[in-house]
């Protein structure tokens, strides 16, 4: 299950991150900025294949000693950056993928919002409520 | 740094080579022994064989060997690995050794040396007793030996010297001293490996024969034990391929023995050990993914086999060693050109590698704090009767004993006792910084900024711990920079929190204060409790007092700290910090702008200087200063407060100075630009906000240009982004995302009041004075001084009109090429309110086209602003275009003189017209005064030269014409164009004044072709005849020539007359002279008839034909009908 879910904005700062509260915040916001690494350099890569083409899903960006960390980025250069427990082997590429998926509606749905201003922290309890899906039930 | 308890031995990490020593060589004082050697160890290369050489006495002891077990029945082994066993095999126990014996085949006492010989191969082979290690010998011989077969006493003696000392023929070698040193000895070594090989193999064999006696019940560590030693050998015999599958067994058969929290250690110790064998072998086939996979294996086994809880950190310690040794192992791949990438890199390695580094510092911060009246157990636990262990991984206070129940209770609390002590000593951080260093210089290498970045505040953070403030400050001071870029403020308040900290333990005044800047700003993270507490020890230290200590810090530390803090605050002198602001987020806010992009001099400049703070409580400034690119007018803006420094947080209502969280405060400054300063720009360069005052410490906070700092940017962009309705704000208060920064105004001169009018009547016509009325009338209210104008050709533009306009202001001749195309500064003087003055400009334009022209006025005025009297210097321009055209077309063409016909070449001595036809171009009605024509040499006119276009004035599309009758004089060179002259037109405008200079226009005359003929005809025709009438025609031939010419004239009757004369003749012409022929014509038909045509022939001149002649003879003539008697009476009446 996610330990943590955070949005990240174009120009990499972010717009949204939780982790489980059970857990030093610190790392996790550490960990996703990390992340940003591996993002920025699949990013460049795939700057040179066809753009029709992309592919969203980043796939595990690194793994760490206790978690793997996937990315997502959406055609205007929002991430998405996932962190997952190791131990949970049972959280398949797909079910990953799918995860992304209802994230990136999720975020479509603030974005709609005529009263978010794209670039702002997001604040929206549909969007909260997605997150906490996915940081507690298993898929 | 010595080796620890958990860095593996030297002897594992080594790369196993064959162990051979030579004996009989004396290195020291024999210089043939001294050079054998040196050929032997130096310059070995990759294309050697891999042998490890050593120089030994012949009578050595080498190490014993035990007897061999015949049976495993009752043995019982007490570990897995003895410590010494690895470093038998590669530097004691040999597996070949080479006996040097110095031997020659013809030596005189064979008898006696090859005695000797066979002894020390005997005192060599008793050493070795038991032992399957060969013996060699190689005779150093001074001769060069003859080829095989050839020396026959060589072979005999050979054969007997082997017998002598029973050894096989391929053991015994014969090493000549000769030139060719090193390639005999490349072919010794490679014989010796052979030989070594051997050794290894039967070594590898001997120990798979145990196998069959071992039970896996009692013998379980003995499969460990045998399985590795096969795999060592085999590296010493090279066979990597079969050391990596031995050692992988001997892997999986660690995994297999039974543990228990005492033999943990040894399992742990010994799994390390195989594993790391196991990924050196990886990396060294090229298989990174094979080393990588196992390592995985590894590290998910070994995880959780964590051993005594008392002892956990040895746990994380051998964790760390063990990701620190397979970094090591990766980073020397990559040395040796394995690539790797992003997310697979050494880096990863070392940074898990200080994760357990910092685990294990927890640990033993956790178990490890023991009261200090706790003694070190004695006796030691920790001795061992030899000094080192006898096993691997085993605990030194229970060597050997494998039972898991602990026989003595006593014994192991003091060995972890001692232990742990021994732990508590360890300077953790040294580790870890060293290895987050290197993760650091690998994450750098593969394009890891942030993760770098990350390391770094570890490292930081680590040097906190350690105490080493400077070097936390500095690391985090460095990263700083990169989390605020990219706007992290979660992170970034940690690191400021660690640096404020750091700060305030050295008392580092000016660091602790921008911290605190930056944690109160609105970028931090902190809760407003700790934002407030933050605020009071900034407010502390700026009234010269101690801050409280930071939380979570080391009561020892802060005892330190407030020492040197209560030092800093007797300390006089230097409590002035200046803090550039603009390059992190600090609590006070700054925008400032001009309120106009531009102001005229006679204005005064405004500006608004915005300050807002993002702190907690309010706060009090002392002093606002402004600094302009021009520092006069820093003066200007100033804003001051004095005030006791204990109301510092005091909220006063008349304060201008107390900033209101949250709130937008707007200092207004107004001043008078200077006139020199008009033109320019004038820009903010800083804003200086003064926090505390001169008698505590004084903080400048500054920013360059009109402020913003490291957040305000994107803020900007984002609220210019927003749809957001701002909330209705009163009218005095302004919203802090709407103000934009306006830095730099531009001075510009008084608006003028002054009119230019220019009157003229366009186009301009070719080289006329043009003349342009400029009319200024003044409209200011005092007198204006120090008038100028400016007129003329505006610059900039196609740099040959400047050459082809002039431009004057007497308008009474024309003016020469020495007239500017611009006039400039012309002094007018001073003008009276509302007086005017009219001033003409001539323009002569020697091109035709457009030009731009410039009028420019510009005076001293005085006026004054705000009360400050300052002259000023306005100005206005106006600009026209003016087309300029030609006043008129001049066409001349040359005709006959008979019929006006067209002429493209004229004949010498034979008169023809010269027509000239002035058609008016001009919009305007033209007056031309004269006409002349200037004449060349080779034209000359028949008669006189008078002007027929005297005063005609000519209106837009009219023409005027004349013509003048000229003729050629014979010349030298005839046939070629001549120049016939200009023509010169003297004009001016109709409607121009008298005095207003005539223009003369030359048009230059075209050139003619003028041809020589022999024979000139001409005809005297009356101009008309009557029918029935007589005609008389005479036609006078000229010989033009000096000879005589004879001619043939016939004439060609014609239906329209009767003639009567000569029809057909021949004559003579004489030279000069000319002949007349006289012809009664009688016209018969009224109308324009033609004649009957004379068809002259000129038989000395066959080209000369009457068809060019014709062209001087009529051929027409007109006959008016007959007239009726009446008439003729009446006009004879007449």
């Amino acid at each position: 299950m996610a330990v943590c879910v955070a949005v990240i904005a174009k120009e990499n700062y972010p717009l949204y991150i939780r982790s489980i509260p059970t857990e030093n915040q610190l790392k996790f916001h550490y960990t996703v900025h990390t992340s940003l690494d591996v993002v920025d350099e699949k990013i460049s890569a795939m700057g040179k294949a066809l753009v029709d083409q992309r592919e969203l899903y980043l796939g595990l960006l690194y793994p760490t000693e206790d978690y793997k960390v996937y990315g997502y980025v959406t055609n205007s250069k929002v991430k998405f950056v996932m962190v997952v427990d190791s131990s949970n082997t049972a959280l398949r590429d797909n079910e990953i993928r799918s995860m992304f998926r209802k994230l990136h509606n999720s975020y479509t749905d603030v974005m709609c919002n005529p009263f978010y201003n794209p670039g702002d922290p997001i604040q929206s309890r549909a969007f909260d409520n997605t997150v906490t899906s996915m940081m507690v039930a298993a898929c | 740094m010595s080796p620890t308890q958990w860095d593996f031995p030297v002897e594992l990490c080594c790369r196993p080579m064959a162990f051979v020593t030579l004996t009989g060589l004396d290195v020291t004082y024999n210089a043939v022994h001294r050079a054998i050697w040196d050929a032997f160890c130096a310059n070995r290369r990759a294309d050697r064989v891999p042998i490890s050489f050593k120089v030994l006495p012949g009578d050595h002891e080498y190490p014993k060997c035990r007897t061999k077990r015949t049976s495993y029945e009752w043995y019982i082994p007490k570990g897995i690995l003895k410590t010494g066993w690895m470093n038998k095999h590669l530097n004691l126990v040999p597996a070949l050794v080479v006996v040097f014996y110095e031997l020659d085949w013809d030596e005189a006492q064979w008898k006696e040396k090859q005695s000797e010989c066979a002894t020390r191969v005997e005192i060599v082979r008793q050493s070795l007793q038991g032992r399957n290690t060969k013996v060699a010998v190689v005779l150093i011989q001074k001769k060069t030996p003859l080829p095989p077969g050839e020396d026959l006493i060589a072979s005999e003696r050979a054969a007997a010297l082997c017998n002598a000392c029973d050894l096989s023929g391929k053991s015994l070698f014969v090493l000549p001293h000769t030139d060719h040193l090193v390639g005999y000895i490349i072919r010794l070594e490679n014989a010796f490996y052979e030989h070594a090989q051997t050794y290894y193999y039967t070594e590898i064999r001997r120990i798979k024969s145990h196998k069959e006696f071992l039970n896996k019940t009692t013998h379980q560590l003995l499969f460990v034990r045998h399985q590795f030693k096969i795999a060592f050998f085999s590296e010493l015999k090279q066979d990597t391929q079969n050391a990596l599958k031995n050692y992988r067994t001997a892997y999986n058969l660690v995994h297999e023995l039974r543990s228990h929290e005492t033999n943990m250690l040894e399992i742990k110790t010994m799994a390390g050990f195989i594993n790391y064998k196991i990924c050196r072998l990886c990396f060294q086939h090229n298989t990174p993914l094979d080393a990588i996979a196992q390592f995985r294996k590894h590290i998910d086994l070994c995880k959780k086999k964590i051993g005594s809880a008392e002892l956990s950190f040895e746990h994380a310690a051998w964790m760390s060693k063990q990701f620190q040794a397979f970094g090591d192992l990766f980073d020397e791949a990559i040395k040796l050109g394995l690539t790797a990438i992003q997310t697979q890199n050494p880096g990863f390695y070392y940074q898990q590698a200080a994760y357990y580094a910092q685990e294990r510092k927890h640990l033993a911060s956790l178990l490890c704090h023991h009261d200090l009246s706790v003694a070190y157990p004695s006796p030691d636990p920790l001795e061992t009767p030899n000094g080192v262990l006898d096993f691997y991984g085993q605990r030194a206070w229970r060597q050997g004993i494998l039972s898991f129940d602990l026989s003595d209770p006593e014994k192991e609390k003091a060995g972890i006792l001692a232990l742990q002590l021994k732990e508590r000593d360890v300077i953790h951080s040294e580790l870890i910084i060293s290895l987050l260093s290197n993760a650091v210089a690998q994450f750098k290498k593969y394009k890891c900024p942030r993760m770098k970045s990350h390391l770094m505040v570890q490292m930081g953070e680590e040097y906190y711990y350690a105490k080493d403030y400077t070097k936390a400050l500095k690391l985090l001071d460095y990263v700083m920079v990169d989390y605020r870029s990219e706007r992290w403020w979660t992170l970034l308040t940690s690191i400021l929190s660690t640096a404020l900290k750091c700060a305030y333990l050295m008392a580092q005044l000016k660091d602790y204060i921008t911290y605190s800047l930056e944690l109160l700003g609105r970028a931090s993270t902190l809760k407003d409790d700790q934002k407030s507490r933050i605020e009071k020890n900034l407010i502390m230290v700026l009234m010269n007092e101690s801050p409280d200590p930071e939380p979570e810090c080391d009561a020892s530390t802060v005892k330190l700290a407030q020492r040197l803090w209560a030092d800093r605050v007797s300390l006089a002198g230097s409590n002035m910090f200046t803090i550039e602001v603009q390059d992190f987020v600090p609590f006070v806010q700054c925008k400032a702008k001009f309120l106009a992009p531009s102001f005229h001099v006679d204005n005064p400049v405004e500006l608004y200087v915005y300050l807002k703070t993002d702190c907690p409580h309010p706060i009090r400034f002392s002093k606002l200063c402004v600094g302009f690119s021009n520092q006069e007018y820093n003066q200007f803006c100033v804003v001051e407060e004095q005030y006791q420094s204990s109301d510092i947080l005091q909220q006063s209502a008349q304060g201008t100075m107390c900033l209101v969280p949250g709130k937008t405060r707007k200092f207004t400054f107004k001043f008078v630009a200077k006139t020199e300063d008009v033109g320019k720009k004038i820009e903010i360069t800083s804003v200086d906000l003064i926090l505390g005052s001169e008698t505590g410490r004084c903080v400048i906070l500054n920013w360059r240009g009109g402020g913003g700092d490291a957040a305000s940017a994107q803020e900007a962009v984002q609220a210019a982004r927003s749809f957001k309705r701002r909330p209705m704000l009163p009218d005095t208060e302004v919203h802090w995302d709407s103000i934009i920064i306006q830095a730099s105004t531009m001075i510009i001169s008084r608006v003028p009041k002054v009119s230019v009018q220019l009157r003229h009547e366009p186009p301009a016509l070719n080289n006329e004075m043009y003349c342009l009325m400029i009319t200024i009338q003044s409209q200011e209210d005092a007198v204006i001084r120090d008038v100028k104008l400016t007129a003329g050709l505006k610059p900039g533009q196609d740099a040959n009109l400047t050459q082809k306009t002039l431009v004057t202001l007497q308008g009474t001749e024309i003016c020469d090429d020495s007239s500017p195309a611009l006039l400039t500064d012309i002094p007018i003087g001073n003008l009276q309110p509302g007086e005017k003055l009219d001033m003409p400009l001539y323009i002569r334009c020697s091109t035709v086209g457009t030009r731009v022209f410039l009028v420019y006025v510009s005076y001293l005025i005085d006026t004054s602003v705000d009360g400050k009297d300052i002259v000023c210097r306005c100005h206005r321009d106006e600009t026209v275009t003016i087309e300029t055209v030609y006043p008129f077309d001049v066409a001349v063409k040359f005709v006959s003189i008979k019929q006006f016909e067209h002429l493209d070449r004229v004949y010498t001595d034979i008169p023809f017209l010269l027509m000239a036809d002035i058609l008016s171009a001009s919009p305007w009605a033209l007056t031309i005064l004269s006409s002349q024509l200037q004449l060349s040499s080779f034209v000359t006119p028949v008669d006189e030269l008078e002007s027929h276009v005297e005063n005609v004035v000519l209106q837009t599309g009219e023409s005027a014409s004349e013509c003048f009758c000229l003729h050629c004089p014979p010349m030298a060179s005839p046939q070629s164009g001549v120049a016939t002259g200009s023509y010169i037109i003297s004009w001016k405008r109709s409607s121009a004044v008298d005095n207003v200079p005539v223009v003369k226009t030359v048009v230059t005359l075209p050139h003619v072709m003028v041809e020589s003929i022999p024979l000139h005809i001409r005809a005297d025709l009356p101009s008309f005849g009557r029918v029935r009438e007589s005609l008389p025609v005479k036609y006078h031939l000229q010989n033009k020539t000096n000879l005589v010419q004879d001619i043939e004239i016939a004439v060609e009757p014609s239906d329209a007359f009767m003639f009567s004369g000569l029809k057909q003749i021949r004559l003579q012409i004489l030279p000069g002279t000319q002949q007349e022929m006289l012809y009664n014509f009688y016209p018969l038909m009224a109308g324009y008839q033609q004649l009957p045509s004379l068809n002259i022939n000129v038989l000395r001149f066959p080209n000369f034909t009457s068809h060019m002649l014709k062209r001087f003879l009529p051929t027409h003539v007109f006959v008016k009908p007959q007239g009726r008697r009446v008439d003729d009476d009446s006009i004879e009446a007449a």
